[in-house]
């Protein structure tokens, strides 16, 4: 809305250049207070249910609030707690970190690369194709299936076929053993993983500027990689921020796959990550201060993650 | 003129040779997604002797719909009956989702169209939250559903979903890019209050993101499980009653396969049906600093 139509409201329009910015703020807020009485209903839930929990976890975090007694301050004890004193802590960091480099890049890089394939294809096949691609990421608990594909005893699909064809005499225990459990469990997670970045990218392809791919040609682009590097990105760009938002958050959701496919906890703590122990200390002990520096310290990691990967799309097409 | 008709004919810095190698990994990966998704299926129409056989077979050699029958034998002599699961879960995913879209479509109009102070601000907050995952608020989120009074009620599962961020942000930016000033100038000097242009003309401008919302809404309530703030069995989802079916180990595996693909039938259906929407939707997306 321009202030032309504005002012149509006003008997008398004071002009910009006679106020202050403050009175002009002001006089704009009374103008438009609909807007805020818009915003209001979506506003109120969304502060109360979204934002204020966070900063309640961070305030809480330095308390040694039960659910039972009074919060009482402790200063920094429960980060010191959870650096100095807690080792499965610092496995569960480790475990993340693996666990969300391995998935959130990967599902990243796989959504882009497939949404290009795909846009390859003509528009039937595309939609046949994009549904197959999708499914598995909207289909709430399928991913158990794995579970029966790599079920421990003998009528596992997987150690059926293994034993067969003779490669394994025993079957393999696939989610109670240390040495598989990651990969299977990131292998699932990334089954699942091919969202909504997936589907922006897609989106993304199918409206880049056709011309702008004739005139690369005639500028000297030679194959369809150089055309993706420094055509199709750069006008994609917010699309891939978007993505990137969206990748990286997944991959600090995958907390209940682990618990589904290899319990709580996972044998030896081998799959337990951040989301985990906060369950543990918030969920189950009721320890809700220590649970909050935890939850502190997996908001903190993920906004570091969001600002590295912000830096690092901004060279993209250079 | 012969450079011209080669354009015409062939895409631009296109090779036989990379769409060969594009096809191929599209077919080896699409198996990997697809595959399981068979197996799943093939698996809840297996007979008992069939689940239970060395060497396994992929597919299923003579189907039949025992396991989804043997499922509603189950879902029968469940404690709470089981259609009050399925009540759960309609109310839920229908209150929550229209519930949003109301109030996030509003909000959407209000921050692309009305010119008021500190909506960048605003806006600027909802992409932020989107850099985190829910599960950092979870346990500060019990208390404030506490101190509400809302731990064990509907309420607990509904209302926050009518603040769900992903919705709000792709509405309006769907808004910003697809309705034009011009239009709603005009309606307000023909003296249309706001909430009436909202309602009556961009509303309408707009199907292919309230359908997305309503698809993104529906798919997370529908898959809305076991919830911290429920405790009442009558209260509980479908899926919960679900998970314990799955959770009932050997005997009933032929009931745990029927029941995930019912669970995995209703989204896939509610996407193939919308699509197309939901990708003019996804256009729109992109993130701006």
């Amino acid at each position: 809305m321009s202030e032309k139509t504005l002012e149509t409201n006003q008997q008398k329009p004071k002009l910009r250049k006679d106020m202050t910015k403050f009175q002009w703020t002001i006089r704009n807020m009374k103008v438009n207070w609909r807007g805020y009485a818009m915003v209001a209903p979506y506003y109120i839930i969304f502060l109360t249910f979204t934002v204020v929990p966070v900063i309640l976890s961070l305030i809480l975090s330095f308390t040694n609030f039960n659910m039972l007694e009074w919060p009482r301050i402790v200063g920094l004890d429960n980060y010191m707690r959870l650096i100095l004193d807690d080792d499965i802590f610092l496995l569960a960091i480790q475990n993340t970190l693996i666990f969300a480099t391995m998935t959130g890049p990967f599902s990243y890089l796989l959504s882009l690369l497939f949404a290009w394939f795909i846009n390859e294809l003509t528009p039937k096949i595309r939609s046949v194709v994009t549904l197959i691609f999708y499914a598995p990421s909207i289909s709430g608990q399928v991913y158990l299936i794995w579970q029966v594909l790599f079920s421990g005893d003998q009528y596992g699909y997987v150690n059926g076929l293994l034993m067969k064809l003779g490669l394994i005499n025993q079957p393999v225990l696939w989610f109670s053993d240390a040495d598989y459990i990651m990969p299977l469990v990131i292998v699932v997670a990334l089954w699942t993983s091919l969202g909504t970045s997936f589907l922006s990218f897609i989106a993304g392809f199918q409206v880049v500027d056709k011309s702008l791919y004739e005139a690369a040609a005639v500028d000297g682009i030679k194959n369809r990689w150089q055309e993706l590097w420094y055509v199709t990105l750069p006008t994609m760009r917010n699309q891939m921020m978007f993505a990137a938002v969206m990748a990286i958050t997944g991959s600090f959701g995958f907390g209940a796959i682990i618990t589904a496919l290899c319990g709580f906890p996972s044998p030896d703590y081998c799959a337990w990550t951040i989301m985990h122990h906060l369950e543990d200390y918030g969920g189950a002990r009721w320890e809700v201060g220590y649970a909050s520096a935890i939850a502190t310290i997996l908001f903190i990691i993920q906004i570091a993650a969001n600002s590295i990967i912000n830096k690092m799309l901004s060279k993209v097409g250079k | 003129m012969k450079k011209i008709r080669f354009i015409k004919k062939h895409r631009l810095n296109r090779s036989a040779g990379g769409d060969m190698g594009i096809n191929i990994l599209l077919i080896i990966f699409g198996a990997f997604m697809f595959l399981p998704m068979v197996y799943a299926i093939s698996q809840s129409l297996k007979p008992l002797d069939e689940l239970w056989m060395f060497p396994p077979r992929f597919f299923v050699k003579s189907p039949t719909l025992k396991n989804f029958g043997d499922l509603f034998k189950l879902m029968s002599t469940s404690w709470v009956p089981f259609s009050r699961y399925i009540f759960n879960t309609a109310l839920v995913a229908v209150a929550g989702t229209f519930g949003h879209l109301f109030v996030a479509s509003m909000a959407s109009y209000a921050l692309t169209k009305i010119p008021f102070p500190g909506r960048k601000g605003m806006f600027q907050l909802i992409q932020k939250s989107l850099m985190f995952h829910q599960t950092v608020g979870a346990i500060s989120g019990y208390i404030i559903m506490s101190a509400l009074g809302w731990v064990d009620t509907y309420w607990a599962l509904i209302v926050p979903a009518f603040g769900s961020t992903l919705g709000l942000y792709l509405m309006k930016q769907f808004m910003e890019t697809s309705v034009p000033d011009s239009v709603l100038e005009s309606a307000r000097l023909d003296g249309a209050k706001e909430v009436s242009i909202y309602w009556k003309i961009v509303m309408p401008m707009v199907k292919p993101a309230w359908l997305t919302l309503i698809v993104y809404s529906f798919q997370g309530l529908w898959n809305t499980g076991t919830s911290t703030y429920i405790y009442s069995e009558e209260l509980k989802t479908f899926n919960y009653a679900i998970q314990q079916i799955l959770a009932g180990g050997i005997v009933r595996s032929g009931a745990a396969a029927a029941s995930t693909v019912i669970m995995m039938l209703v989204p896939i259906t509610v996407f193939v049906i919308t699509q197309s929407n939901i990708i003019e939707t996804m256009a729109s997306s992109g993130m701006k600093d």
